[in-house]
């Protein structure tokens, strides 16, 4: 279990991360979102004991990683931004070098690397040096080094950024099977990429935590939760047929298709079936119907912006 | 193998896996051999010592020492390796170490690979071995003193250059105290102890007694506790940074 209290860094006279409070438990995956510059870089080197806190403790099963970061450190896996390596050694001397500082040794190195070697898909460039690699396999080194002592807690700073769609997708499936019985703290501006793996997801701003719920559950602060699309074949006027609902908000035009059109529903009411009936009755002249999901994207710009000091 | 192991090897081997290792091997022993046998005079001399082969290790390290020094920390900085370092279960004390064995162990091959001068010696003469076992095991001390300075200033910025030329202008002001040059300026209007505290700091007053075959343990004990107190300074600095 990892346990944050009162977390708070300092730049000089800036507050990167103010006053942050949370725990995760095994089992978690846990997508820590926000803008940029919002403190999630920050908070996950203060977790990890790059950077030590102005105040507030930061716990990893109970140890400290101010009091005892060695203990701290052997429990995580961490993949720092930008996914960091020595650019002189080949793929196959970097791991190596992890698997010993990680405790490894004879054979059991070779066993560990070759292990995440398959599992990052590695072998093709074992033997070349990092530097010469792409963006794309930098980052599968970087997850590499972090996943070599199958940590407990596994701390990923933008883990798919700079992959191809099969590789987000792979890696996506990797953190989904390692999180069973680990927690998993990723952080990502990809909204899709939280609901595809994460069982969590906290979103930042300006050091402070303003949303915390499942996916779902923060969907359903959206204003489009529950709304129903429509696309019409021809005009026609849907608001005043729905003026006597009084589960309907406004109607709202798509901001790309002048055929299609949100119902939206107040305070998160299903609204499905009424608004179906009327559409029967009335004759809508309909070419697609169904409701949509709460945005993510849309829940995002909602509690960061407050906080950002804009609208 | 502990910690402090891994990472010697690694960073020694690193400095091999680049071209790095090799010219600094290679320009060291040109520019030894240079000075050695054209300004010290090594044959005219009719001497066989290797004074003049010594004579002339305080002013080449002073370029060639900071030149590897530099890279140390300021890289792993630039690159943002040091996160991973820093985020992996080693002692701090260990990195330190781990990483100051390696670049002082390149330095002792390179100075170790000048024996062609020590075999010279032999060949023309009948020197004394014990002298100049003690003043190459002196003056690779005194490298490691520049070489501390070197790994805390490389530690302070992620910029080598910085660290090259702050490294420099430190080690030139421990070379000059022991000049007897700034010490005659200073004889005559300043108390002698202070003259010769001054003159104790100095890197000349000690390596010069070891070169010339006076062997005092407080010489090396010098250069021992000197390297010492700058790599808690780079610990210290490293700490520093973690908290800024």
């Amino acid at each position: 279990m990892i346990e944050i209290n009162n977390l708070t860094k300092i730049f000089d006279q800036f507050t990167a991360i103010d006053d942050l409070s949370f725990t995760v438990k095994e089992g978690e995956v846990l997508g820590f979102l926000g803008p940029n510059g919002a403190g999630k870089s920050t908070t996950m080197k203060l977790i990890t004991g790059f950077l030590s806190a102005s105040h507030g403790t930061v716990s990893i099963d109970g140890f400290d990683i101010s009091n005892r970061p060695i203990e701290a450190k052997s429990l995580m896996g961490y993949l720092p931004e930008g996914a960091p390596s020595y650019g002189d050694m080949t793929t196959l001397e970097f791991l190596n070098f992890v698997a010993q500082v990680r405790g490894y040794r004879g054979e059991e190195i070779t066993r560990r690397v070759k292990h995440v070697l398959d599992e990052v898909e590695l072998n093709s460039v074992s033997q070349q040096t990092i530097e010469t690699l792409s963006k794309g396999f930098k980052r599968r080194v970087g997850l590499a080094q972090a996943i070599m002592h199958d940590p407990k807690v596994l701390i990923l700073d933008e883990p798919t950024d700079g992959l191809d769609p099969n590789q987000k997708h792979h890696v996506r499936e990797l953190i989904k099977n390692l999180a069973r019985d680990k927690i998993v703290i990723i952080s990502t501006h990809i909204l899709e990429e939280v609901t595809a793996v994460c069982s969590r997801a906290i979103i930042i701003a300006q050091g402070k935590i303003v949303a915390d719920g499942t996916p779902a559950e923060l969907e359903t602060r959206s204003k489009y939760h529950q709304a129903v699309s429509v696309r019409l074949s021809e005009n026609y006027d849907l608001a005043a047929d729905l003026v006597d609902l009084a589960e309907v908000g406004d109607v709202e035009k798509d901001s790309e298709d002048d055929m299609v059109f949100r119902i939206l529903a107040n305070e998160g009411n299903s609204i499905f079936s009424q608004v179906s009936e009327i559409a029967q009755s009335k004759h809508w002249p309909v070419t697609e119907f169904h409701v949509s999901r709460g945005q993510l994207e849309d829940v995002f710009r909602t509690v960061t912006l407050p906080a950002l000091g804009a609208e | 193998m502990g910690n402090l192991l891994i990472i010697f090897k690694r960073e020694l081997l690193s400095y091999f896996a680049t071209p790095l290792a090799y010219i600094f091997i290679v320009i060291f022993l040109v520019v030894n051999g240079f000075l050695t046998f054209d300004f010290g005079g090594f044959y005219a001399r009719g001497q066989a010592d290797l004074a003049p082969f010594f004579a002339f290790h305080p002013f080449l390290y002073l370029f060639m020492v900071p030149a590897i020094a530099m890279t140390m920390w300021a890289d792993e900085r630039k690159a943002g390796t040091i996160e991973l370092l820093l985020t992996l279960p080693i002692n701090l004390r260990d990195a330190i170490l781990g990483k100051y064995l390696a670049a002082w162990s390149l330095i002792g091959i390179a100075l170790s690979l000048t024996f062609p001068i020590w075999i010279t010696a032999n060949y023309l003469g009948d020197p004394d071995n014990g002298v100049i076992f003690a003043a190459y095991v002196g003056s690779w001390f005194m490298a490691g003193a520049y070489l501390a300075i070197g790994a805390c200033l490389s530690a302070c910025t992620k910029n080598p250059v910085i660290a090259f030329i702050l490294t420099v202008t430190i080690c030139v002001i421990f070379v000059l105290l022991g000049y007897p040059f700034l010490l005659g300026m200073l004889t005559g209007w300043v108390p002698q102890i202070i003259i010769d505290a001054i003159s104790s700091m100095g890197f000349l007053t000690h390596f010069d007694s070891i070169s010339k075959g006076v062997f005092d343990v407080r010489d090396f004990l010098f250069f021992g506790v000197f390297i010492a107190a700058w790599l808690f300074a780079s610990a210290v600095v490293i700490e520093l940074k973690k908290a800024s």
